[in-house]
């Protein structure tokens, strides 16, 4: 039986016959803004983005969607403009990657400090330098230092799922950080598959009354000057920043409780087919002796190989981050109780520690336990490589030779050819 | 017999590269790349003598079809990144390629600031009026109600901007407009524009037979300028703002100076060093 911890009841409230459609990653994304109803969208086209901003320009041109829609001159402008909308009071979206989030860095940065509320998807593309336009982590993980929540997608469904809640989320007033909503580029953006719409009217009842940003928005009864220039050591500027830091910080840590109560309340109005581990994912981890580790739409082909292994006696389990920042470090813990060797696969790298990002925050976690965990870093699916199910047999195999032989400091490269 | 020249002669083929091109048979690129190369093959200038600076979309990709030094660099960037191969290596023949989304989009304003600052260098944009790669979203240079782009189903409803008044207006020092389909027309402007000094612009009419397919009728509406190139940019103003967008040939040649690199300071000694730093 496939064990994960999300065994609560499912409600037994009658619900109306749920809408079922076939639709793409990037076109669930774009439905999911829809029944958010955000106010402003501003938008430049990228590979692999692209057909989930037109998606979004019909939907507002069909008359489905109200919002202002801002057709901007690139990404550096498409953020400042939703700042500029954010600050105004409008609940903002847009959707970038790779490059284009590469542009964003400037104003990415400042919006996590000026706690608006954006929502942006991130169709992950490699990073280039080489020249790509195929999928990979590369673009979300370097800028997790950012401020931004990010929690990546497994299904098509948990793009739409997760893209409604992100505006809930970023809107709450223990959080007000802007979200990420990471969807694989290629494999998920085009990747085609059964949804159930969720109801319109039970999400505006999910999602209560817009709150935009109580803390600098343009208040007429208190007109304020945003974030003017901080003085240095002697001045304000020290003092500001450790509050501005702290807060950050406590609005990430306070997300964790956040992420999870409202992917209950998602689950108990929507029902089992909208039900997802919030941060953590356990799959058939009760009597794992060892675990391998994924991110992303790589875990399909990853749950199918422990599936197999399992069929074939091996005590192996999954352990899938939704939430990576941020970091879920105690569900995190939670999960490897048991396990005694891990592999953990990344689609992006690491430079400085020569390994997997998600396999560095890992280790943090893995110092916590208290006890010598063997770990090996994994690194695939770059460029749109494809992580099938005989990759990760490999990682398996490679994880459970890690109970009898220490791992390798090398990370291991998966689709190489050497 | 004419006694034979000591400059070695080329022809476009020594400028190709191995690589066939993946635009869209009847694109109008294909040509353009045609005319670069034949400019380079008149002019003669050896292929390790020339830079050819991209940035990305459609027409970006023509760096990798030619046998020059080439950089297909970052989207909106290729005319900062060829003022710095100009300004450290002054003896290239410096070429910055692209679209009209890349120049014109999210590189506007490297656009103006290339055009003031002057660097000796030669920046043609295949303008289709269209993000061909991204697959058909409107352009700054695409008509206000235009409603063939996804991204603008109801058109912009903003005007376009007229990139050759820009660029007379930022000072650019050489202007022109051409038409991928008169390859050799085309690659004459572009030998003027090489050997003219200081920043010269030439905006060519490509078209993108995907996105655009009405744009095959160029071809029908192009027209040689009425009248000869002017130095003097008030002219070349009054001529531009009646333009019809389809006058091709050299439109403005100026005599600004060029930008000149700064010389480094010659440092003798330590006192002199010393000198630099007295407040
Ligand atoms: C920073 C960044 N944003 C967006 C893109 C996606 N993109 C690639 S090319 C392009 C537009 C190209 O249009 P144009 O310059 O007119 O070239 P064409 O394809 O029409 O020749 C866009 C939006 C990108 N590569 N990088
Ligand atoms: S899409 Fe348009 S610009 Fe791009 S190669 Fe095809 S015809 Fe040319
Ligand atoms: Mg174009």
């Amino acid at each position: 039986m496939n064990t994960t911890t999300l065994d609560t009841a499912p409600t037994t409230e009658k619900r109306p016959a749920p809408q079922l459609m076939l639709c793409e990653g990037n076109e669930a994304a774009a439905l999911g803004v829809a029944l958010a109803r955000p106010d402003m969208v501003a938008v430049y086209p990228i590979t692999p983005q692209t057909s989930l901003v037109e998606k979004l320009a019909k939907l507002i041109a069909d008359g489905r969607m109200d919002a202002d829609i801002v057709d901007a001159e690139g990404e550096h402008s498409v953020l400042s403009v939703l700042q500029g909308g954010a600050l105004a009071g409008a609940r903002t979206y847009t959707a970038t990657c790779g490059p284009g989030l590469a542009f964003m860095f400037e104003p990415y940065f400042r919006t996590s400090g000026m706690r608006l509320p954006l929502v942006m998807t991130i169709v992950t593309r490699d990073g280039i330098t080489p020249q790509s336009v195929w999928g990979g982590h590369q673009d979300a993980m370097t800028v997790r230092e950012a401020g931004w929540i990010q929690m990546y997608c497994e299904t098509v469904q948990e793009v739409l799922d997760t893209t409604v809640m992100a505006f809930r989320l970023a809107e709450h007033h223990d959080v007000m950080l802007p979200v990420n909503v990471c969807l694989d580029g290629n494999y998920l953006s085009y990747g085609t598959s059964r949804i159930e719409m969720p109801d319109q009217a039970e999400v505006d009842d999910f999602m209560g009354h817009k709150d935009v940003n109580w803390h600098v928005a343009l208040d007429p009864l208190r007109p304020m000057a945003v974030d003017p220039l901080t003085g240095g050591s002697g001045g304000n500027g020290p003092e500001t920043f450790v509050r501005y830091r702290r807060g950050q910080c406590a609005g990430m840590k306070n997300a964790l409780h956040v992420i999870t109560e409202m992917h209950e309340d998602w689950a108990r109005r929507f029902g089992e087919a909208h039900r997802f581990a919030p941060l953590v994912e356990e799959y058939r981890l009760d009597d794992a002796e060892y675990a391998i580790m994924t991110l992303g739409s790589m875990t399909g082909a990853a749950k199918d190989a422990v599936d197999e292994a399992r069929a074939a006696g091996e005590k192996v389990g999954l352990i899938k981050i939704k939430t990576f920042s941020p970091f879920p470090v105690e569900a995190l813990q939670h999960a490897l109780r048991g396990v005694r060797a891990l592999g953990v696969v990344d689609r992006s790298v690491n430079f400085r520690w020569n390994c997997g990002p998600m396999f560095q925050e890992t280790l943090g976690v893995l110092y916590r336990l208290g006890r010598q965990v063997p770990a090996q870093s994994f690194i695939g699916g770059l460029a749109g490589a494809d992580l099938t199910v005989t990759t990760f047999h490999r990682v398996i195999d490679e994880t459970r030779a890690l109970l009898e032989r220490a791992p390798s400091d090398e990370p291991v490269w998966l689709n190489a050819k050497d | 017999m004419e006694a034979t020249s000591t400059c070695p002669s080329y022809s476009a083929r020594d400028y190709k590269s191995e690589v066939k091109p993946v635009w869209c048979p009847g694109c109008g690129d294909y040509s353009v790349l045609g005319s670069i190369t034949k400019a380079l093959a008149e002019l003669s200038i050896p292929p390790e003598r020339v830079a050819l600076v991209s940035g990305i979309g459609c027409s970006s990709r023509l760096p990798a079809y030619t046998n020059v030094f080439g950089f297909h660099g970052v989207h909106g960037r290729a005319l900062p990144i060829a003022t710095g191969i100009k300004v450290s290596r002054p003896e290239l023949t410096v070429i910055a390629s692209g679209g009209d989304g890349d120049g014109f989009s999210i590189g506007g304003n490297h656009f103006m600031h290339a055009c003031r600052r002057n660097v000796d260098m030669t920046y043609i944009v295949m303008d289709n009026e269209v993000y061909g790669m991204t697959k058909g979203q409107a352009s700054p240079t695409t008509a206000p109600d235009w409603e063939k782009s996804k991204l603008t189903p109801q058109g912009t409803g903003i005007n376009p901007f007229h990139p050759l008044v820009i660029a007379l207006a930022a000072g650019a020092n050489f202007i022109a407009r051409g038409f991928s389909g008169d390859q050799n027309g085309t690659a004459k402007l572009i030998t003027e524009a090489i050997r003219h000094p200081g920043f010269s612009f030439v905006q060519l009419l490509s078209p993108c037979v995907t996105f655009r397919p009405e744009q095959r009728d160029w071809k029908d509406m192009v027209h040689p300028a009425a009248v000869d190139p002017t130095d003097d940019p008030a002219r070349a103003a009054r001529r531009l703002m009646s333009d019809d967008g389809f006058n091709v040939g050299v439109l403005f040649r100026g005599s600004r100076k060029p930008f000149q690199p700064g010389q480094p300071a010659s440092v003798d000694s330590v006192a002199d060093l010393e000198k630099e730093f007295v407040l």
